[in-house]
């Protein structure tokens, strides 16, 4: 079975020099869920820019390789790759930048070489996948934070992708609106990479984890195994109180 | 004032004929809701005033003249479309003073200047020209249109204040902006100097022309002097009534629009060299 | 009206810009018609009516003061005549824009041949002025809250730095932000040209709105001309 995603021996250096990435190596099977966890600035989301090809697409000797279903993450093959991966980033706002929802969810197919009317079809099928339809006139600012990032992910199932990468998906997210997208998610087909903090939603839709460390792979294994390896759940020390 | 639609319209047509990405439309237009908000924070600008940044120029130092003129006509045309504030007759007159000719005044003392030592100054008098001249250009505008100067004046101390306050704002927050990211300041490259002297030279000659305009009728010189004993004014009466029909007919009885018209057409030739300059510059861009 | 043809809508809203600024003598009763012709565009179009005059004041502080000042300099016609056609200006834009979403109006416009990246521009300011206007917002109450207006708290020169400070952490956030906007952009297969969906239709409806929005202005100024 050919792997998804095939990531070897990865390095990145930031333009002052640090390395954010010192060979990483990972794999994600097709119908797999896998969390990214890991400290801020340990190279999870440099990490998963390298995916689509928003970093990295250059290429360069000594920088390892990253495939992505057989084909190499390099200029010519970023097209298709990014109609295989679909990227959700933490900032709805950035992500919703039409000024109507059907509009924003349609800028996709509309990119694949759709017409507009095929791609509006798309577009609707899409926000229908996400519980979105009645919004498809609105304008993306006057949606909540968990509106935003169903229409944020309608815009990618739009493209018809194999894999969903989601970059802190919950964030301003209330209680409601997490369990509603861990909902959504669970019901998608999708491989999907989550990058998150929230280990409690992470372990409702992923098998796996895998624990980033200053840019390097530090463990990887079932969420519990690494939560309780890396110290990694949330447990307030009690005072001497008692109380 | 419906005259000044036709310059603006050059004005317009020539940002068009700068091939710009589409990949840059979101930049510009986010920058151009920044200058929005900026409006939100007040400087303090003397006793008990408070004053806050018009942008232009810190625009143009950023991201270049010809997108920071971009950025100003969409935030005029923003404000006066759906705010209603600013007046859409005079959205015209306000995109050529404001957003080509202000952001190009703005510009070019930071373009000629940036790189040596006087580049504070330079950024600041990069500031104050941008409001200074605009705001001149805007009041030739209204003394062509038959505004009595007296008037003016009061608008004149306004701008005169303005002016240095917008110098201080840009230079205050182009300094942070280089403390925090030196990269979104631009470093104006010294060499290939031709296209922004002439540009340099249009801009002070419209200058000029403008303050002329302003004062030409202030003093009655000879030829006055000379169409009053021969009667001549009598004839002037008659003849521009027909093309201009419609404006008050004391405007053109005075010998003021004899010295008006040839200021008009000295703008009108000064227009006609930077539309070619622009021209120019834009083929060169493409060849490039 | 709210599902008129923008490019109509457009038209429409220029024929009577320029019908109205290029009226001079008896300025006041063709406003007074013109005026009249938009409050019942207004009312037609279900908007409220107060509503939209108290709207369009929005220009008379700055045109009356300059009217003020005319009259001070002998010359109150002229003033009464600015006042008159801004506030009708205002109102005219008011209900076009109030009628056609941004977008759509956007679109009327480059039909009418405004340049399609200046359009485009002004779609993403508009997208993201509230959204950034918000971070000013949060920030100028971040600073209030810590004593920034107290004038006594902090010198003129400190305040006016941190001001611009202020300005330049928003300009960093502003770029920053459109950097996302590319990235997202990217991700999901941009080539370098955006495409639209919308594709106008004009109906029948809108020859009748095309015919009473521009030719109605035209012939009431000439009736009053006429007539008077």
């Amino acid at each position: 079975m050919q792997p998804l995603i095939e990531v070897r021996n990865l390095r990145y250096r930031y333009e002052d020099g640090t390395e954010a990435l010192k060979g990483v190596d990972f794999r994600l099977d097709p119908g797999e869920s896998v969390a990214l966890l890991g400290a801020n600035g340990s190279g999870k989301t440099t990490f998963a820019m390298h995916l689509n090809g928003l970093l990295g697409a250059e290429g360069g000797d000594g920088r390892g390789s990253v495939a992505v279903c057989g084909m190499p993450v390099e200029k010519r093959n970023l097209a298709a790759i990014r109609r295989k991966i679909g990227m959700v980033f933490q900032d709805s706002d950035s992500q919703l930048f039409m000024p109507t929802v059907l509009e924003d969810v349609a800028f996709g197919p509309l990119n694949l070489g759709l017409d507009p009317e095929a791609a509006a079809e798309r577009a609707r099928t899409a926000l229908h996948r996400v519980g979105m339809d009645g919004a498809a006139a609105r304008a993306p600012y006057h949606l909540s934070a968990g509106e935003k990032r169903r229409v944020a992910i309608a815009g990618i199932l739009a493209m018809d992708p194999e894999i969903l990468v989601l970059d802190e998906p919950t964030t301003f997210l209330d209680p409601p609106a997490r369990r509603s997208l861990a909902e959504l998610l669970h019901n998608l087909p999708q491989a999907k990479i989550l990058v998150t903090h929230d280990i409690s939603f992470a372990r409702s839709i992923c098998t796996r984890a895998v624990f980033f460390q200053n840019g390097a792979v530090a463990a990887t294994g079932s969420i519990g195994d690494v939560v309780d390896q890396f110290g990694w759940g949330f447990t307030p020390a009690k005072n001497d109180s008692g109380r | 004032m419906d005259v000044l639609a036709a310059p603006a319209v050059i004005g317009i047509a020539r940002q068009a004929q700068r091939r710009f990405d589409d990949a840059r439309a979101p930049l510009l237009g986010v920058m151009g809701a920044f200058v929005f908000a900026a409006q939100m924070i007040n400087f303090p600008a003397g006793v008990g005033t408070s004053a806050h940044l018009l942008g232009g120029a810190l625009l143009a130092m950023t991201l270049g003249a010809p997108a920071a003129t971009v950025v100003m006509t969409a935030i005029i045309a923003i404000q006066a479309l759906v705010f209603q504030d600013g007046g859409v007759l005079v959205m015209g007159a306000n995109i050529l003073n404001m957003a080509v000719v202000g952001v190009w005044a703005g510009y070019l003392p930071f373009r000629f200047a940036g790189a040596t030592r006087w580049r504070n100054a330079a950024i600041f008098s990069g500031g104050a020209l941008s409001v200074l001249v605009s705001a001149v250009c805007a009041m030739a505008e209204l003394r062509l249109s038959g505004l009595p100067l007296k008037t003016l004046a009061v608008s004149a101390v306004v701008f005169l204040i303005s002016a240095p306050v917008e110098g201080a704002i840009t230079l205050g927050v182009v300094k942070a902006l280089e403390a925090i990211q030196p990269g979104f300041v631009r470093q104006p490259e010294p060499g290939r100097g031709l296209h922004a002297s002439m540009l340099a030279i249009g801009l002070a000659a419209v200058f000029l022309a403008a303050v002329g305009v302003l004062f030409s009728s202030t003093a009655p010189d000879g030829i006055e002097k000379l169409g009053l004993v021969s009667g001549t004014s009598e004839r002037v009466k008659v003849l521009p009534a027909t093309p201009f029909s419609g404006y008050e007919a004391s405007f053109f009885a005075s010998p003021w629009v004899r010295k008006a018209s040839a200021g008009l057409a000295g703008l009108a030739l000064i227009y006609g060299a930077c539309l070619a300059i622009g021209r120019v510059a834009a083929a060169r861009k493409r060849r490039a | 009206m709210h599902r008129g043809d923008p490019r109509v809508k457009v038209l429409n809203l220029l024929v009577f810009l320029v019908t109205l600024a290029t009226a001079h003598r008896d300025l006041l009763p063709i406003a007074g018609a013109l005026g009249g012709l938009l409050c019942c565009a207004i009312v037609w179009s279900r908007l409220p009516l107060t509503g939209a005059l108290g709207r369009a004041a929005v220009v008379l502080p700055f045109s009356l003061a300059f009217a003020g000042v005319c009259w001070i300099a002998g010359d109150p016609t002229r003033g009464i005549h600015l006042a008159v056609k801004s506030y009708l200006s205002a109102l005219a834009v008011l209900l076009v824009v109030s009628t056609t979403p941004l977008p759509a109006l956007l679109g009327g416009l480059e039909a009418m041949g405004a340049p399609r990246f200046l359009l485009m521009v002004a779609q993403f300011l508009y997208r993201y002025l509230f959204v950034i206007s918000e971070e000013a917002q949060h920030m100028a109450k971040a600073a209030q809250s810590r004593g920034a207006t107290a004038a006594g708290m902090m010198g003129r020169s400190a305040r006016f730095r941190a001001a611009a400070g202020a300005l330049a952490v928003l300009f960093a956030r502003s770029y920053g932000r459109a950097a996302e906007i590319h990235r997202a952009m990217l991700a999901r297969g941009f080539q370098g040209h955006i495409e639209t969906l919308a594709a106008l239709h004009f109906r029948r409806a809108d020859l009748a709105l095309v015919i009473a929005g521009s030719l109605g202005p035209v012939a009431l100024r000439l009736a009053v001309e006429r007539f008077s």
